[in-house]
């Protein structure tokens, strides 16, 4: 199946991606007719990174096992202090601890 | 000039790529496992090019459920490029409409967080370097996706070698970046209760733009930070 074009995916993924342009270019298109950003309004924009970053974290640590929250409380601790990568490595490291060492 | 930051950008973005890549390979690898072909896979990385909601679509279509709802959810986990081209569109309104064209389409989460601190900082946002620091993660991250979907099948079990639990860490990388800007307290508890409420009662995807619309509209009423927010940091965790 490899090399092989299905013509309902290749619908799906342009439509996918259709949806997703749209997301990308819709503030833009609402910011300039609206000329200026209201202070507050200002304030909630630059809250959107983090908010939407915390979405995609929160819910895995909750609901995850514990190898899960050990991996992410690793992470967390040496993300503190040290660059992305070394975190990375060390949320790897203690899930991998759990899973083949202590069986979580 | 312009060359010199063409090259700027390519350098900060190959960063960004190398901590990429993993997730590319992982999306590859998810994809051939889900039915897609490597043709399939290329061509969705190449086209969406938003990796978090390219995982989503594909563990969704594994499910089978409805084309309209995968569409739906892709746009609801990318919801937040609303927010990202709003805020971007200060710093690029000296482009061209062809310029505006390809700065939105690879516009991402680390490009977002380094062209918004390029600009706050004042250095100013050129074109050379928007699309020098967007190349240098775009076909990486093409080539990582077809990498992945090649050896897809010949990778053990992800769950013994860990790589699920990458997603998530990865993400609270860029959380932790943002530690210092003013209100990050406060929006990040109100995104993670949202978020994990909108789990449990409404159910996946829709958790991502209910958790950022609570946080969002927390940053709303808190009190009015007297100094401009610094909206830097994403990238920082990765340098």
């Amino acid at each position: 199946m490899a090399d092989q074009l299905s013509m309902d995916m290749v619908v799906l993924i342009l439509a996918a991606a259709a949806a997703t342009f749209l997301t990308r270019i819709g503030g833009y298109v609402l910011i300039t007719r609206m000329k200026s950003i209201p202070p507050r309004m200002e304030q909630a924009l630059n809250a959107v990174p983090a908010a939407v970053l915390t979405t995609l974290v929160a819910p895995a640590f909750f609901n995850g096992g514990w190898d899960f929250k050990i991996a992410m409380l690793a992470a967390l601790v040496v993300g503190i202090r040290y660059p992305g990568l070394l975190l990375l490595g060390a949320g790897w490291a203690a899930a991998m601890i759990c899973r083949h060492l202590l069986g979580f | 000039m312009n060359r010199s930051e063409f090259n700027q950008g390519l350098r900060g973005g190959l960063i960004i790529a190398l901590s990429s890549a993993p997730f590319a390979v992982l999306f590859g690898a998810v994809a051939s496992d889900n039915g897609l072909s490597v043709v399939e896979a290329g061509l969705m990385s190449a086209t969406v090019y938003a990796g978090a909601s390219q995982l989503v679509g594909i563990e969704l279509f594994g499910h089978h459920v409805a084309p309209w709802l995968i569409v739906l959810s892709v746009f609801a986990v990318n919801f937040r490029h609303i927010l990202y081209s709003a805020a971007l569109t200060r710093f690029i309104t000296h482009f061209t409409p062809l310029q505006k064209f390809l700065t939105f389409f690879v516009l991402t989460d680390p490009q977002f967080a380094e062209a918004v601190k390029r600009g706050e900082s004042g250095q100013g946002v050129t074109f050379p370097w928007y699309i020098g620091f967007g190349a240098a993660i775009y076909f990486p991250w093409l080539f990582f996706s077809v990498v992945g979907a090649f050896f897809g099948r010949m990778m053990g079990d992800p769950r013994a070698l860990a790589i699920d639990v990458l997603l998530p860490v990865y993400f609270l990388g860029l959380v932790i970046g943002f530690r210092r800007k003013p209100g990050f307290y406060p929006v990040v508890v109100a995104s993670a209760l949202g978020s994990v409420l909108g789990y449990h009662f409404v159910g996946s995807p829709w958790h991502v733009s209910i958790g950022a619309a609570v946080g969002v509209v927390v940053a709303a009423f808190l009190p009015l930070s007297t100094e401009p927010a610094p909206m830097t940091a994403a990238a920082e965790t990765e340098s």
